[in-house]
């Protein structure tokens, strides 16, 4: 592509007006005739045994059609629910999951029956007469208590409560021993819900003359689902179709397969009915997974000049009462520890710990986030032992020749680490801040400026590297491009899109590498009956770097077949054929040219070169050499009432890198949309359990805080543009961008704001009952607070 | 959402609906703006048997000053009363409040009735009524508002009582409501009012107890003289909040506090 027209265009979306005008079409959109609703019967309990289930009254309520448990879902599913070895390999245990409860509950919300009836009112009011006897268990709740000798165990027949214990580097000692500031920290990562604004659902119709199973569904990957459902339910992926329509938000909680995932379509089999089922609010509070729910133990140390020494992470992850099929994925928060700076040494542990909770999967960002936390607290820490300026710290640790390879021989292909922190602090006025700070506090004005240097792996990625983390498949992609008689184009793809803009961005790819206009293609993707034989779907800042590379590979091999006909046409060497802008001419001669669109037409025609078959299209699958890493420096500027403890958000600027931009609107859009989720992360939203009972406290939008567009200031946006030499693009993810960064930057604020008083750490969310509590203690326990409350 | 089954039946007349609730009898409940009742229902915490839709009642949602009266109709909506000319002027620290309420859709559909019958702890207008001293006007009779917020979710009101319209006495003077929440559109954790009324100052606080309060000892302080800082530290006396996920009841004290102090040094 020498001249790029809509590459870097920055053109509405055109999904926009289909999805903001209501005629966006998702799974409870669609119906079959004779369409059954299902209601789950759930464990009320954290943990117990299931002594009886009575559905006597149930199967006499009104339109109820059928009530199935355990032993009805044994005859039609086999095998136990899908788990990868992501970041850890090898596990202490894997507790087996069937998606529905037998004998014991371990998580409240946990599936013990499902009733089918012709309404879905009535299907509710009858699950509410089933009588399912239980005998209550102590339900495991705390990762320390846990991993105590003497805990109860989260499975009664399980050996202990431990998932998994990996040390990917030891400490050294020796170089340990060189740093002469050191500093701790134990970060909680609370545990989060995903919340779409679409909540799950599941949409099943079995034919049974013919075998085939179609699914609608309300997913990430529909290929992955695919693959996992086929094999528990014996259907060949060729009579299994799932469809994943328009998907009203992900956020990594729709990647992995769920139990109604199989017990919907599993009902339909048994029934003969279409299925459908679709989660409430509660539910998906419940028991769709949760991200995040972890604790680091942080110790960094430095020189008192400033070289930073090492950097120690010990990750336990709350993987809840079963593992997610990704649950070890968020280890990678490990990996990245040492995050943009140079460390003498970097050591890592992951310690996986079974409660009686919902599992925890990916959840945007994943890992990240957390990796930037710990990392992105240790230097501000450190800064504040060597009475150093943070951003001094920074810039004189930053990596700053590429490629890099980091302590766990992963390769950072490209950055500019100090170019975009200058940038930030630019657009920020951090001098001047500074000194409005210094001012303020000579008021009891608190305010706090934090700093966030995020970078990020993402663009999942290398064969080399995935195929052994899922267990087999490597996670390439695929593309199908077809260029129809007439010169119309239809792409399909294994990502899917479901906020992220790929409808508007993969055709700007194809529009530029074809030459065609851009409203002549159409993009396509969510059926696993359409396009390529496997898709990968989207996740993990993947889709562009790699589904986009997909999309461009695939209309190359159009391109290259087409100017094999065009030379043809034009009685000349291959070679000597220029393709530009949608035209094919021979070299030197560029008026006399031919249209992409006459050529299509003149594949399917007669007189092709001796030995071509007719047509213009072609599939590709992209295996990327490595994964992209983005990065940047966001800058949140707070002002803590110290009265009330409440944290005003003043200003937030976000400059990040993701190479060349195909869409600045879209990225815009993600980085917006990212950074008001991990804010919400360090001010609002936590999952509640109760420590005893195990049961949720936060099964509501009233208790569960998702802040509105109201809490956030206006986002001040920059950006640097350095390439990924990783792909033919020179482009890297930025989905997940936002969110990596910005928990920590409010955080590394609110300390900053809060210094005065003695204040080193804050939990998330930094809520104004915890920041009042912080306060108020420092002052009953320092004079320091006592100065600083003047 | 999918609540339990109910009857509905939607009134024209207060005499209609309360023939209505008669009929049903005890498990019946009357639907205002919904925006307390459904969401329980969505929960199945609330099964009624019937709703008796008042909607369709003509006249029931005036907004009128007489005799140094305000007078607001119990289908009186958030927003109209957030707007009212009559309201701004004999008692705008009711038009306030009511902007301060949940969010658009709360504000559009909820009713002054419907929070006074509701009587949540974190309601809003309670506050405001019980410091004022405004009465409760029902089919039956008319309730003072230190009779009627008997508990949390407790009022006097029969099964078959409807509220028609809440009194309130006109006052104009300085006031200001702070209301400390976490998001715009939350209840609150701790709100503290205070209305300068008859040379003296009416106090009150939300959600620091089962019932709103009206804080006597800080009207006391003021009225002796004490500086705001100093009357303000009387505003948790006595008060025994429980806790909950957003604030402990320490807390809670604490904010009665700051808040009052806030609110008297801010009204205007
Ligand atoms: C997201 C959200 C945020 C909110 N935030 C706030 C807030 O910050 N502050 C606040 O004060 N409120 C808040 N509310 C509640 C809101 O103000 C409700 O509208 C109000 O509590 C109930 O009024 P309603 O008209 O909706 O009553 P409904 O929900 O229809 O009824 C509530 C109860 O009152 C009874 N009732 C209603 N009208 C009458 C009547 N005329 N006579 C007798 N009984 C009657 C009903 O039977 C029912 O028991 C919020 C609600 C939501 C959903």
């Amino acid at each position: 592509m020498a001249v790029t027209t809509m590459i870097g265009a920055k053109i509405h979306r055109r999904e926009d007006p289909r999805l903001v005008s209501g005629e966006g079409r998702y799974v409870d959109d669609f119906t079959r005739p004779g369409t059954v609703f299902l209601s789950v019967v759930r464990s009320p309990f954290a943990h117990a045994l299931v002594k009886s289930i009575d559905i006597t009254q149930a199967t006499k309520a009104p339109g109820v059609v059928a009530v199935y448990t355990y032993k009805d879902f044994a005859k039609v599913l086999s095998g136990t629910m899908p788990v990868t070895p992501s970041f850890v390999a090898e596990k202490k245990q894997i507790p087996p999951r069937f998606p529905i409860a037998e004998k014991e509950v371990v998580y409240q919300g946990e599936p013990v029956a499902v009733v089918l009836a012709e309404t879905k009112y009535q299907a509710s009011d009858a699950s509410n007469l089933i009588d399912v006897e239980y005998e209550q268990l102590p339900a495991v709740m705390d990762l320390d208590k846990a991993l105590e000798a003497k805990s109860p165990k989260v499975h009664s027949d399980g050996p202990d409560n431990l998932g998994w214990d990996l040390t990917y580097i030891p400490d050294d000692p020796a170089v340990m021993k060189e740093a002469e500031v050191v500093i701790k920290a134990r970060i909680l990562q609370q545990r989060l819900a995903p919340t779409s604004m679409e909540t799950r659902g599941v949409l099943a119709e079995y034919s049974k003359p013919d075998g085939t199973m179609t699914v609608w569904m309300s997913s990430q990957s529909p290929h992955f689902v695919r693959l996992f459902l086929g094999g528990a339910m014996g259907i060949p992926e060729n009579r299994l179709r799932v469809i994943s329509p328009d998907v009203g938000g992900g956020f990594g909680a729709k990647i992995s397969p769920y139990s109604e995932d199989w017990l919907v379509p599993a009902a339909a089999k048994l029934s003969g009915r279409p299925v459908k089922w679709i989660e409430s609010r509660t539910e998906s509070l419940l028991t769709t997974t949760h991200g995040r729910g972890q604790v680091f133990e942080v110790e960094a140390g430095a020189k008192k000049d400033g070289t930073l020494v090492f950097i120690k992470a010990t990750q336990y992850l709350d993987i809840g009462a079963y593992m997610g099929t990704f649950a070890a994925f968020q280890a990678c928060a490990c990996l990245l520890a040492g995050g943009a700076y140079n460390w003498k040494h970097v050591a890592a542990r992951t310690v996986g710990v079974l409660t009686n909770k919902v599992p925890t999967d990916p959840y945007r960002g994943a890992g990240r986030p957390e990796a930037t936390h710990l990392c992105e607290r240790a230097i501000d820490l450190l800064a504040g032992e060597l009475k150093m300026d943070p951003a001094e710290l920074r810039r004189k640790n930053f990596i700053t020749t590429f490629p890099h390879t980091n302590h766990f021989g992963l390769v950072f292909d490209s950055g500019a680490y100090e170019k975009a922190m200058d940038m930030a602090m630019g657009i920020a006025g951090y001098e001047k801040l500074r000194k409005e700070q210094e001012e303020g506090r000579k008021k009891g004005k608190y305010l706090g400026i934090g700093m966030s240097s995020w970078i990020e792996i993402c663009g999942f990625g290398p064969s080399a590297a995935t195929a052994p983390a899922t267990g087999g498949i490597a996670l390439v992609e695929s593309a199908q491009v077809r260029v129809f008689p007439t010169g119309s184009v239809a792409v399909y793809v294994g990502t899917h899109s479901h906020g992220q803009g790929h409808d508007t961005t993969f055709p700007q790819i194809v529009a530029d590498t074809l030459g065609v206009p851009y409203d002549s293609i159409e993009l396509r993707h969510g059926d696993t009956a359409e396009g390529p034989a496997f898709g990968y779907g989207t996740y993990g800042s993947r889709s562009l770097a790699v589904g986009g590379m997909a999309v461009h590979k695939a209309s190359k091999k159009v391109v290259d077949k087409a100017r094999k006909i065009a030379a043809h046409l034009f009685e000349a060497a291959e070679e000597d054929v220029a393709f530009d802008q949608g035209h094919f001419y021979v070299k030197g001669s560029p008026d006399k040219r031919k249209a992409f669109g006459e050529v299509a037409f003149a594949s399917y025609g007669a007189g092709l070169p001796e030995g071509m078959e007719q047509g213009l299209e072609a599939v590709a699958y992209y295996d990327p050499s490595n994964f992209v890493w983005p990065f940047g420096t966001h800058i949140a500027v707070v002002e803590v009432d110290t009265q009330t403890g409440h944290v005003d958000l003043k200003r937030y600027i976000a400059v990040d890198d993701c190479g060349n931009i195909i869409n600045p609107m879209i990225v815009d859009g993600q980085i917006h949309g990212g950074v008001a989720q991990g804010i919400s992360q360090a001010l609002y939203e936590e999952i509640i359990y109760d420590d005893e009972s195990g049961q949720m406290r936060t099964g509501t939008f009233t208790d569960y805080l998702v802040p509105s567009a109201n809490e956030f200031p206006v986002f001040e946006l920059g950006r640097t543009i350095t390439p990924s030499p990783t792909n033919e693009l020179g482009v890297k993810g930025i989905g997940e961008a936002g969110t990596i960064a910005s928990s920590i930057a409010i955080i590394n604020a609110v300390c900053d704001a809060l210094s005065p008083f003695g204040i080193k750490h804050v939990d998330m969310p930094a809520s104004p009952d915890r920041i009042w509590k912080l306060i108020h203690d420092a002052q009953a326990g320092s004079n320091h607070g006592k100065e600083a409350r003047k | 959402m999918i609540p339990a089954a109910f009857e509905y039946a939607r009134a024209s007349s207060v005499e209609e609906a309360s023939k209505l609730l008669k009929k049903y009898g005890e498990d019946a409940k009357v639907l205002a703006g919904g925006h307390s009742l459904i969401p329980l229902m969505r929960l199945r915490l609330a099964q009624p048997k019937a709703l008796v839709d008042i909607n369709g009642i003509k006249d029931l949602d005036h907004i009128k000053e007489s005799g140094s009266k305000l007078h607001v109709g119990a289908l009186a909506r958030h927003v109209m009363i957030q707007n009212s000319a009559v309201v701004k002027q004999n008692l705008p620290i009711l038009a306030e409040v009511a902007g301060e309420v949940g969010d658009n859709q709360v504000r559009n559909m909820g009713t002054i009735g419907g929070v006074m019958a509701h009587a949540d702890a974190a309601g809003d207008y309670p506050t405001i009524a019980l410091m004022l001293d405004a009465e409760i006007v029902t089919n039956q009779r008319t309730i003072a508002a230190k009779d009627f917020f008997k508990d949390i979710f407790t009022t006097p009101l029969a099964p078959d009582e409807i509220v028609i319209e809440v009194v309130f006495p006109v006052a104009n003077g300085p006031h200001k409501y702070i209301k400390f929440r976490r998001r715009l559109f939350d209840w609150a954790i701790v709100g503290a009012a205070a209305q300068k009324m008859n040379g003296g100052w009416r106090i009150g606080l939300t959600n620091v107890g089962p019932t709103p309060v009206r804080a006597t000892a800080v009207e006391k302080a003021l009225h002796d003289g004490a500086k705001p800082e100093e009357a303000a530290q009387h505003a948790s006396d006595g008060l025994n909040p429980s806790g909950d996920l957003r604030a402990s009841p320490e807390y809670k004290k604490h904010l009665a506090r700051v808040l009052t102090k806030r609110a008297i040094e801010q009204a205007e």
